[in-house]
């Protein structure tokens, strides 16, 4: 029997481990390493109607025991992202989840409305957080009334559950998180990236070409472990966590903290195979911590 | 095929300021398909720094399972990476991206190999391919000063070699590109700073030319977007090429510099 198996809204997962939406492109730089359908599921890279370029270089900044990021939501547009990514991803038996993005209400409406169409897409990952770009993303992110009636307008389309991604740059994530309830969220996935920045030294200017970025990797981990503690007490979502995640103990630690599952975002730029080596771990350590399933580990640092 | 392996450190020492030269043995050198591919390393067990370090691949040998690489000690990743010592594992993926095609020169010609700094050691290997080839090499080798000079011994071996420093302590005073201006040749493979790049392009858009980029790299594999650069033929459109996957490598036009 396994002790892995989750069922969330639009999603049967095998394992509860996946990457995190743009650590993972769409899945074919990895697909050399390991086969795919060993992932619970895949948060593919956002996608915007149209093609987008992204932001000028340098586009990568290294913190201590993080980096910042500032790519600026470069994806092919809904068109190739449809007939050429998820088409090519459904050679794999793995359900996806897919990032949706956009500058206004409607675009996100298009692309959701066809991207929730594809066979293999399972659930929408509604990205109203992403830091790095001028217009959209994080701008529906940090204001509850805004961030509510973009779900709403999503989920009328929507032939798919849709989770709603969060950004930990607000000043109270609980509202956030309720107001996306109410307006009709599936589930949350969470946290988005914080905002940074990184000066150089000898010039004394921003590394980033876009000045400021997204911190990600183990150093926001305790932002994520308290936010999520915090938002699963106060919603009825399931909540897919992240932000930090590197091996199997932290998974659990993220189950203690109130997620049904967890993604893994900058840690496959270190390790290729980290997610099918904390899928392979987990069951070992959950012998060795006592439990029959990881469901058992949900909330458990408040329950 | 990419792989991560644990390869032991043979060799590691500096061979001017601040420059080292390492060499491991791996099965992954079996992977390696032209010089100017590179490996990213990981140089610390714990997650500070985080991510891995893009280093190019100096030369290889095949029989003997070993590559080297020489890197310059800059920031936190390298320094920790110039303290290791031979029989230390080091955590290394590759070899990544696309090198100088050798095919590219016939016996007949001249090939020109100009490079920059820390530029420098992905021409070597090139340098060594050619010449077994039969292909006539010319190095034009750039540093900012006396101190910073390695290979130029390893260089001359196959063939002539030029050095120019920035501050006129070593070789000739100036640049690559003001020696250039005197030699004949028929092809050009060069790796160095950006802006030395742009001038050797602009200056010699009428020779085979191909470049080796380098840009701050996320994971080395083409998933993260972190080195992407605009694609020649859509400079103000959304083609692009990733620096790692698609490079290190391009040729001229290939990319806007």
């Amino acid at each position: 029997m396994s002790r892995l198996n989750i069922d969330l809204p639009g999603l049967k997962l095998k394992n509860p481990i996946m990457p995190a939406s743009g650590c993972f492109g769409f899945g074919r730089e990895y697909s050399q390493f390991y086969d795919l359908s060993t992932l619970g599921a895949i948060m593919i890279k956002a996608t915007t109607t149209e093609p987008r370029f992204g932001n000028p270089t340098p586009r990568v900044a290294e913190t201590r025991a993080g980096m910042l990021n500032a790519i600026g939501l470069q994806n092919p547009g809904l068109k190739k992202v449809m007939s050429e990514e998820l088409s090519w991803l459904s050679q794999y038996d793995v359900p996806i989840i897919a990032n949706v993005a956009g500058s206004l209400e409607e675009d996100y409406v298009e692309v959701a409305k066809e991207i929730s169409k594809a066979s293999n897409v399972h659930a929408l990952e509604l990205n109203i957080s992403c830091p790095n770009v001028k217009t959209g993303g994080i701008a529906f992110g940090t204001i509850p009334e805004v961030a509510r009636d973009l779900t709403r307008k999503v989920k009328e389309v929507s032939e798919v559950p849709v989770y709603v991604k969060l950004s930990p740059n607000v000043t109270n994530i609980v509202e956030m998180a309720k107001a996306v309830e109410a307006g009709g969220a599936d589930g949350l996935t969470m946290i988005n990236t914080l905002v940074g920045m990184r000066l150089d030294l000898k010039t004394g200017k921003p590394i980033l070409a876009n000045r400021t970025g997204g911190l990600s990797g183990p150093a926001v981990k305790p932002v994520a472990i308290r936010m999520i503690y915090e938002v699963s007490q106060a919603v009825e979502l399931p909540i897919i966590g992240m932000g930090g995640v590197q091996s199997a103990e932290d998974v659990i630690e993220f189950f203690y903290a109130g997620a049904s599952a967890v993604a893994v975002g900058t840690a496959n730029f270190v390790d290729p195979f980290v997610c099918p080596t904390i899928i392979e771990e987990l069951p070992l350590l959950l012998e060795k911590l006592g439990f029959e399933h990881i469901s058992e580990c949900t909330g458990r640092s408040w329950k | 095929m990419i792989k991560k392996e644990l390869c032991k450190i043979l060799q590691h020492k500096e061979i001017a300021k601040d420059i080292y030269e390492l060499t491991v043995a791996g099965e992954l050198v079996d992977e390696i398909n032209e010089p100017g591919q590179f490996v990213h390393i990981r140089v610390t067990d714990s997650w500070d720094p985080v991510l891995r370090r893009p280093i190019s691949i100096s030369s290889y040998d095949k029989k003997r399972k070993q590559l080297t690489m020489i890197y310059r000690k800059d920031g936190q990743g390298t320094s920790l990476l110039s303290q290791m010592a031979p029989g230390m594992e080091l955590d290394i993926l590759g070899p990544l991206g696309n090198g100088f095609p050798v095919s590219e020169v016939s016996i007949a010609e001249t090939a020109l190999l100009v490079g920059g700094g820390i530029g420098v050691p992905p021409l070597y290997e090139l340098s060594n391919q050619l010449t077994a080839k039969g292909v006539k090499v010319i190095h034009v080798l750039g540093f900012q000063t006396e101190s910073a000079v390695f290979y130029e011994n390893e260089f001359s071996k196959n063939g002539e070699t030029f050095v120019a420093t920035v501050d006129g302590s070593y070789g000739a005073k100036g640049f690559v590109t003001d020696i250039m201006k005197d030699l004949s040749f028929d092809c050009i493979y060069t790796c160095g700073p950006t802006p030395m790049l742009k001038a050797i392009e602009q200056g010699y858009s009428n020779k085979r030319l191909f470049l080796s980029l380098e840009e701050r790299m996320g994971c080395g594999v083409g998933a993260c977007f972190a080195c992407v650069c605009k694609s020649g033929e859509d400079p103000n459109g959304t083609s692009y090429k990733k620096v790692c996957s698609d490079g290190p490598v391009f040729r001229a036009g290939e990319v806007m510099l």
